[in-house]
């Protein structure tokens, strides 16, 4: 019988012995042996990048920065990209050819320095069928025109993925067409109400400088013409967003915050146009310009939109474009569209599981941790189910497809009626700054018809001019500027402190949350660095080296993992190496008899095993240690959870096991809920339980799992360790490294209500000046022309100023960050 | 004091052109990649051959 020790020992990965750099990559080389002259590798694949690079006269790549490359360490295999060869699929991601000459573009996420740039832009010396290519460095796409007659699109791929820039292909890269006409209209705007604006301006400060004497008329005549001719188009194709909005929104018997600004706008158009066909004065043009440039360019400040993320990916981001279908004509590829139910597929390494499936051949270990939050896979048996999502990891597997695409487990969450609310819109009709403006409006009305009342009495032909006067100086751009500059300039810190938001509209979600729900697994957890705990017997460095021998030479993860966990070590000659599949390891080395593997191999009692609960054993002659393999917290957790707790009421929503609850529980203390072993579905109505109960839910996940309780929370965000990996659709990404920054960001958001606040009172203020002249009936255009730049500067610095000024205090960084 | 006439217009003819050169700009994808540019313009295809060696 075996006792396992008491005592738990945790150790930390020694540090590699080599100091080496590899040239290409700049990872340290675990080995010296791969050289080329003075340069060393750290791969085999690292070196072959360089031999054609040096080959093509390419090392310039070198010179620009040091280290550029990309690791080459994961080997691909040599028929990934076969399906591309199938013109139907290869079709899909043209964007032009006409038989020969043809162009596409790939979404290249690896992209990252000067030095890419350069390479992917001297393609053309590699192979002489590539004519043109050019690196969009922003969204990371790269163009490729290429003769289809000299190389086909399959070799070009496989060519980026050789020297380190694999292009990501998916369903739904291909189905996307050009979008990016989407906000030049409103820059063309911004510039033609901006051009207008300032001749605008300059030809009425004569008439300014001059209201006692008068100019001279025929000079006036010019003047005010001009300025019609220049306000024309101000009036008619740059303010057009307003009249447009304010029309939808009072079809749907609704003031919106453009309602006002339209009735001003034609308002001061017409009256403008009434005085100076009329010869009774220069109108308000100058102030109408301007109130739609500074909207404008509020409004392009607010939406300045990270182009290299995207916040609105479904399953189809992930999904290959085809898979290997098995017919009796041997191996074809085939669009994903066209999958049907019986179809027999191949999945490689890596490789998505496309829809549900049954098993047919080959051992299936499924890595569900993106579907389901499991952090473990899971190896599958002949003739189970494997559902969609899942990545096959280690050998190739043949599965028979038994659900359509569409119909699988994971693709009928995106059926469920939270993804087909707008969740933009909502948070738009809810905002404060709505609210505001309709009960302005009606204030502004309500004042209006009582002005023309008094006049009405006193003397009615002042009537038309303090009414006109008053909707012209009231607008509520103010008001509106308040809320874009501030929100402008909030997107703006947010994303210096790694958190991208969707749209403006989720700043004041952001403020309003009272409930947290995190998830565990890639949230709470980092995938990538496993903690391997040894319990039991310490292994003394002799024996380490010895272990580090019999396991570097097996494939199975948990080999792999213990290879990691124990460092470079020096290899101890060993005998009778011997592989059980499914169970583990025998051999002899150093005259000592070693196992590594499951609880049952090594012999050890049954309800040993389930109370220790390891992932592996080791046995060495008669000592046993055992592996635990947890998952470790990100460094940030263990401050921000008790921070986050004083403020607002937390919980954990995990698909994963309750391996971990102890550490969590101590964590998250006694009043939060814990809740373990949860499916997407189970999640997203957990968040809807919450929100039956007025609450507002922050949702913080990370992987498809989480989907549905992203859509469904008042603000989703997802964590990503890297911002331009593929992260389900939500309303903001946050950079993994600036967790940390989380309780910050959180009041700046809640700061960011006062803030408008604040400049909505300057604005109001400004407001009664202007109305007091109006409903007098003395405005003259110069008041208003001093008033309207004065409140919109004097906003722009106020908001600009306080969220400036928050945001140091809680020690968020100011200054922008390169990578976007 | 007629020179005005010409004056006032010409000067907006003038801001009118360069209203045309950013619109021509911002049409031409000008402000897509505003990081690209500034590493393109450093690239010489020919610094290996003149410079280092």
């Amino acid at each position: 019988m075996y006792t396992i020790e008491d005592h738990d020992t945790v150790v930390t990965r020694p540090n590699s012995k080599v100091n080496l750099l590899c040239y290409h990559c700049g990872l340290p080389c675990i080995t010296n042996r791969i050289v080329i002259e003075d340069k060393a590798f750290c791969c085999q694949g690292c070196k072959l990048v360089y031999e054609l690079l040096d080959e093509n006269g390419l090392c310039d790549y070198y010179k620009l920065q040091s280290h550029p490359g990309l690791s080459q360490i994961k080997p691909i295999r040599s028929d990934k990209y076969s399906f591309l060869d199938n013109e139907d699929v290869a079709k899909q991601l043209y964007k032009f050819t006409n038989g020969n000459y043809t162009i596409v573009t790939f979404y290249i996420p690896g992209v990252h320095c000067s030095s890419c740039m350069w390479l992917l832009e001297h393609l053309g010396k590699v192979n002489a069928g590539i004519i043109e290519s050019r690196l969009n460095f922003t969204t990371k796409e790269v163009t490729i025109h290429f003769s289809k007659n000299k190389i086909s699109l399959r070799k070009i791929t496989e060519l980026l993925a050789t020297i380190g820039y694999e292009p990501y292909i998916s369903l739904d890269e291909a189905n996307k067409k050009n979008t990016k006409d989407y906000n030049k209209q409103r820059i063309y705007k911004l510039g033609v109400a901006g051009f207008c604006f300032g001749n605008v301006m300059m030809m009425s400060f004569p008439e300014y400088l001059s209201h006692d004497t008068g100019i001279e008329q025929q000079y006036a005549h010019l003047f005010r013409y001009l300025n019609l001719l220049l306000a024309i188009p101000v009036f008619f194709y740059s303010g057009s967003e307003f009249f447009v909005t304010a029309w939808k929104g009072i079809k749907q018997k609704m003031l919106n915050i453009d309602a006002p600004i339209a009735l001003a706008l034609i308002i001061t158009f017409t009256r403008s146009i009434y005085e100076i066909a009329g010869n009774t004065g220069s109108g308000y043009l100058d102030s109408m310009c301007g109130i739609v440039f500074f909207m404008l360019a509020g409004r392009v400040a607010q939406e300045r939109t990270y182009k290299s993320i995207s916040f609105h990916r479904d399953y189809k981001s992930y999904f290959p474009i085809a898979v290997n279908v098995v017919t009796t004509n041997g191996i074809q590829s085939k669009r994903l569209q066209e999958l049907k139910e019986k179809d027999v597929v191949q999945l490689h390494n890596d490789e998505i599981i496309p829809a549900d499936a049954i098993v047919l051949k080959g051992k299936a270990y499924i890595d569900y941790s993106f579907v389901t939050g499991e952090s473990e896979p899971v190896t599958v048996m002949q003739n189970e189910m494997v559902y969609a999502g899942g990545k096959q990891v280690g050998t190739s597997l043949t599965i028979q497809i038994i659900k359509p695409v569409a119909g699988s487990y994971l693709t009928s969450l995106w059926n469920h009626h939270s993804f087909s609310k707008n969740k933009q819109g909502q948070n738009d009709a809810g905002s404060a700054i709505h609210i505001l403006s309709e009960y302005f409006t009606w204030i502004l009305l309500s004042l209006a018809a009582g002005t023309a009342i008094y006049w009405y009495i006193v003397d009615p032909s002042k009537i038309i001019g303090s009414v006109t006067a008053m909707l012209i100086v009231a607008c509520p751009c103010a008001l509106l500027l308040s809320a874009t500059f501030t929100n402008g300039n909030l997107l703006r810190i947010f994303s210096n402190n790694g958190l991208f938001l969707r749209d403006a509209t989720v700043i004041e979600q952001l403020g309003k949350i009272d409930h947290i729900v995190f998830d565990k697994t890639g949230t709470l957890t980092q995938n990538s660095e496993k903690q391997f705990t040894c319990s039991g017997y310490s292994l003394t460095d002799e024996e380490k080296d010895i272990l580090y021998s019999v396991t570097c030479s097996s494939k199975h993860p948990y080999s792999k993992s213990i290879v990691t966990w124990l460092g470079h070590r020096d290899i101890v000659p060993v005998t009778e190496w011997k592989e059980t599949p499914g169970k583990g390891l025998t051999a002899i080395a150093a005259g000592k008899k070693i196992m590594v593997g499951s609880g049952e191999f090594l012999g050890i009692a049954k309800d040993e095993i389930s109370n220790n609960n390891a992932a592996v054993y080791i046995r060495i002659n008669d000592k046993i240690a055992s592996f635990h393999s947890l998952p470790t917290f990100r460094k940030a957790v263990p401050q921000i959870i008790p921070a986050l707790s004083e403020r607002y009421k937390l919980s954990l929503l995990s698909g994963d096991n309750d391996n971990q609850k102890a550490a969590l529980v101590n964590l998250f203390r006694n009043q939060s809920e814990l809740l373990f072993e949860r499916t997407p579905m189970a999640k997203l109505q957990y968040i809807e339980s919450l929100q039956k109960n007025d609450e507002k839910v922050l949702m913080i996940g990370d992987g498809l799992n989480d989907a549905g309780a992203l859509q469904q929370s008042n603000v989703g965000v997802t964590l990503a360790d890297d911002i331009n990996n593929f992260t389900p659709s939500c309303d903001a990404i946050l950079d993994a490294e600036r967790l940390a920054f989380l309780p910050g960001l959180l009041k700046l958001a809640k700061a960011s209500r006062y803030i408008i606040g604040l400049s909505f009172v300057v604005s109001i203020v400004y407001n009664i000046i202007g109305l007091s002249f109006a409903m007098q009936g003395i405005l003259r255009p110069m008041i208003a022309a001093i008033l309207m730049p004065c409140s919109t500067l004097s906003i722009v610095i106020i908001s600009g100023g306080a969220t400036s000024l928050v945001a140091k205090c809680l020690r968020l960084s100011l200054k922008t960050k390169d990578s976007i | 004091m007629s020179a005005l006439y010409v004056l006032v217009i010409v000067s907006v003819c003038v801001a009118g052109l360069f209203l045309a050169a950013f619109i021509w700009c911002v049409k031409n994808n000008q402000y897509e990649d505003q990081k690209g540019a500034s590493m393109r313009i450093l690239y010489d295809d020919d610094f290996e051959q003149e410079i280092y060696k």
